[in-house]
């Protein structure tokens, strides 16, 4: 334990946020816009400059040994339980700090501009900021606890901001959504949360810290039998939170909320608490090959699916949306095959070029006046070149080609997925089929976002307008990120040193079973990985090779078909009698499907066993009025003596006592 | 004669049927009242009795504390039949039924 004061900088930075959510929500619109915005910004842009201090106060420490944690008290204790109120952070924890905070004070920036003339300007910034408090609660809590408040926390203001427009009533139902399929994953995270305590708590003696991510990684042995039960329980809760099947269908609908919180919540940080729960829980997975297997084979799934249905939509959000649930499938997927550091590299560089694109849509759609449909877009190059260039990058980088960020994590996800244990070839080649599928709608959407001729109505036309400074700017930054990114996971084979798996060594060193207590000197697992590397880079080279190949397939012919030979683009359309386009655009029906198996069998039990049987027959009729009748029948019992004669009592009185004292004078 | 305990518990005994058949039995509430005082009293006297009897102080003291009681029970007692009489013209119990459902 390094104490000293930057351990107590961790408190502020969630408290910080928090602090600017409770001022901007107490004052609300008393505070001018102004002063709200930038409060909020300053807010997150503080803990974002605290997590760089103590990330860099991590950096010089010896590798096995970059921990701080700061306990602000015990919060729950009783019998051998403690769980404290305290934050931490280790290598993992800091990197997603310093993503959370980092993209969202870009974002913050951005709604400024974006939500300029909006009515809930405050209200809108009060809940970035909790948001933001939320998140790093999950991010840097100390145990499994903290981050199930903040998970419950993000959960909250997703719901908040996915029907901040609350009177469009589309929104308020796509908010209720999101929250009612969250439930269901977080009602099987608590349930694993609960089956790690049943199964530890009776092996140990005295009070211990016994959710903390310490205690269960030293103990990780101990949850050997019951991993694959925990393990797919916490992976429910994983699924509902970073939209993996069957539970994705809340993400395409949160895309009701405002621009700016799809990009952060819905793209960049919140849907990835799955994925950085999975890596935290990294030592509990490797126990279970089976909750692995199924972990990577639905990331693979919820990939590969996601991007056919995002080959067909419309809306421009919607595409970037169904994009988001195919790239989260690739964290999964990395996650799935052991890889927990090319997955988080993957949430790293995808929150760069992801928030990018949703930005860069998110100034489309301020400039078409809030349309979101792409069929009547079209020829914004020139009207809108800085979105234009910064969302061009944003869709290379995303299609993963060299040297841009998402060539790098991609790339290392499909090697992983080919390499290691729980992968092999098919994972790969669906992995790298999704990867093509991914361009060829980028390309797609850029098409008909930003060439050929404006399909807008004149009055439209007129208002197109580049977005002032405080919007593009976040987009150039994210840009550069987005190309810059992915060169601090240069790969061994290119030689270069991939510095953010080393960084995250020591966290999932002992999930590797390298050794006991993260005693992982650096100058070994660097051996280890080069020595790895050495004898089949060929074949890396030529999996690199193919998937930058194939993401520049995939860009070409999307240009090509929606640009060039729109034919091909209506053969589509029309190809098997229109029926696989048709069942592509309405999303493989699945909403359909558990509308028809899962939501109106629920509303039917509901109102007639549940309504009509439970709470009017059992609850309203046989408890509440049935014991309103006993005490009414009681009631009118006693009335019967009480009849308001002074002198009747006062016979009943002097009965009562004479009987009372004669009883005690006979019975000895 | 020599006067016995018996005696004082006779006395009191009277005293304390007589206050509660007249409790009982009449409708004026000033003199119900009165013939709580009589009850009230005729305790006193038994607890003065053993007092003396047993040499304990203890039964003064609540000799004492009854008075109080008493003291208060009437004045509260009679202040409420004032203001009953004010209102209604009559401290007849048997016409103060309001409460009677």
């Amino acid at each position: 334990m390094h104490s000293d004061a930057t351990e107590i900088l961790l408190r502020w930075i969630v408290l910080v946020p928090l602090l600017g959510a409770a001022t901007n929500g107490l004052l609300n619109r008393r505070l001018p816009r102004q002063v709200s915005g930038l409060l909020a910004c300053a807010a997150v842009g503080l803990s974002f400059a605290l997590s760089v201090v103590v990330f860099l106060r991590l950096t010089g420490m010896p590798a096995a040994e970059r921990f701080v944690s700061d306990t602000l008290a015990t919060w729950i204790s009783f019998g051998n339980i403690r769980i404290d109120l305290a934050f931490s952070m280790d290598p993992l924890s800091a990197v997603m700090a310093l993503i959370v905070t980092g993209v969202g004070f870009l974002i913050h920036v951005y709604s400024l501009g974006y939500m300029a003339h909006d009515d809930g300007f405050q209200r809108f910034f009060t809940y970035m900021n909790l948001f933001i408090f939320a998140m790093m609660t999950l991010v840097l809590g100390e145990n499994l606890v903290m981050l199930f408040v903040g998970w419950e926390g993000v959960g909250l203001c997703s719901y908040l901001l996915i029907s901040f427009w609350f009177s469009d009533e589309a929104n308020a139902a796509a908010g209720k959504k999101a929250f009612v399929v969250n439930r269901i994953g977080d009602f099987g995270f608590l349930l694993g949360i609960f089956l790690i305590g049943a199964t530890l708590l009776p092996l140990l003696g005295a009070e211990q810290n016994v959710l903390s991510f310490r205690t269960l990684q030293a103990h990780a042995g101990l949850l050997g039998p019951a991993a694959t039960a925990i393990c797919l329980l916490l992976f429910l809760g994983a699924a509902g939170k970073s939209a993996q099947i069957p539970l994705y269908i809340w993400l395409p609908d949160a895309m009701a909320g405002p621009t700016p919180v799809s990009a952060l919540i819905h793209a960049a940080t919140m849907v990835t608490a799955g994925v950085y729960m999975v890596a935290r829980m990294n030592f509990l997975y490797v126990l279970s090959p089976t909750a692995m297997a199924v972990v990577a084979a639905v990331g693979v799934a919820t990939a590969l699916f996601a991007s056919t249905i995002a080959v067909t939509q419309n809306d421009i959000k919607k595409v970037l949306a169904y994009s988001t649930v195919s790239q989260l499938g690739y964290m999964m997927l990395a996650c799935g095959v052991g890889a927990f550091a090319a997955g988080i590299f993957h949430v790293m560089t995808h929150a760069f070029f992801k928030a990018l694109l949703f930005l860069g849509s998110g100034s489309v759609i301020h400039a078409m006046s809030n349309e979101q449909d792409m069929r009547v877009m079209g020829g914004l190059k020139n009207k809108l070149p800085v979105t234009y260039w910064t969302f061009l990058i944003g869709t290379i980088a995303i299609a993963g080609v060299f040297p841009l960020a998402g060539f790098f994590s991609k790339d290392e996800i499909l090697w992983k997925a080919f390499s290691s244990d729980g992968g092999g070839v098919l994972p790969w080649a669906l992995g790298f089929f999704a990867a093509g599928l991914t361009a060829f709608y980028m390309a797609r959407l850029v098409v008909l976002t930003f060439f050929d001729e404006n399909r807008a109505s004149p009055e439209v036309q007129s208002h197109i307008h580049e977005s002032p400074a405080t919007m593009t700017l976040p987009l150039v930054v994210l840009a550069i990120l987005s190309v810059i990114g992915g060169w601090i996971g240069w790969p061994h084979f290119m030689g270069g040193a991939n510095h953010f798996e080393q960084w995250l060594e020591p966290v999932f060193a002992v999930g590797h079973g390298a050794a006991a207590h993260g005693a992982h000197e650096v100058a070994s697992a660097h051996g280890a990985a080069a020595a790895h590397g050495a004898h089949d880079t060929r074949m890396e080279w030529i999996l690199a090779g193919a998937s930058l190949l194939w993401g520049l397939v995939g860009l070409t012919l999307g240009w090509f078909v929606y640009l060039r030979r729109t034919s091909v683009a209506d053969g589509f359309r029309t190809m098997g009698g229109g029926f696989v386009h048709r069942v592509l655009l309405n999303k493989y029906y699945v909403d359909e499907a558990y509308e028809a198996t899962v939501i109106r069998p629920g509303y039917r039990l509901s109102r007639t066993v549940l309504w009509k049987g439970v709470d009017a027959g059992i609850i309203d009729g046989l408890l509440v009025n049935g014991s309103a009748l006993v005490v009414a029948i009681i009631g009118s019992v006693l009335r019967i003596f009480q009849n308001g004669m002074v002198r009747y009592y006062a016979w009943a009185f002097t009965i009562g006592v004479t009987v009372f004292v004669l009883y005690l004078s006979f019975s000895g | 004669m020599e006067i016995t305990l018996t005696h004082y518990l006779i006395l009191a005994a009277v005293l304390f049927l007589i206050g509660m058949v007249g409790f009982v039995v009449r409708r004026n509430a000033i003199v119900m009242l009165m013939c709580v005082e009589l009850m009230l009293c005729s305790t006193n006297i038994v607890f003065a009795a053993f007092s003396r009897l047993h040499g304990d102080g203890g039964g003064h003291v609540f000799v004492l504390m009854n008075f109080a009681v008493a003291a208060a029970e009437a004045a509260i007692g009679l202040a409420l039949l004032v203001e009953i009489y004010r209102r209604r013209r009559t401290v007849n119990v048997d016409d103060l039924k309001a409460l009677m459902e």
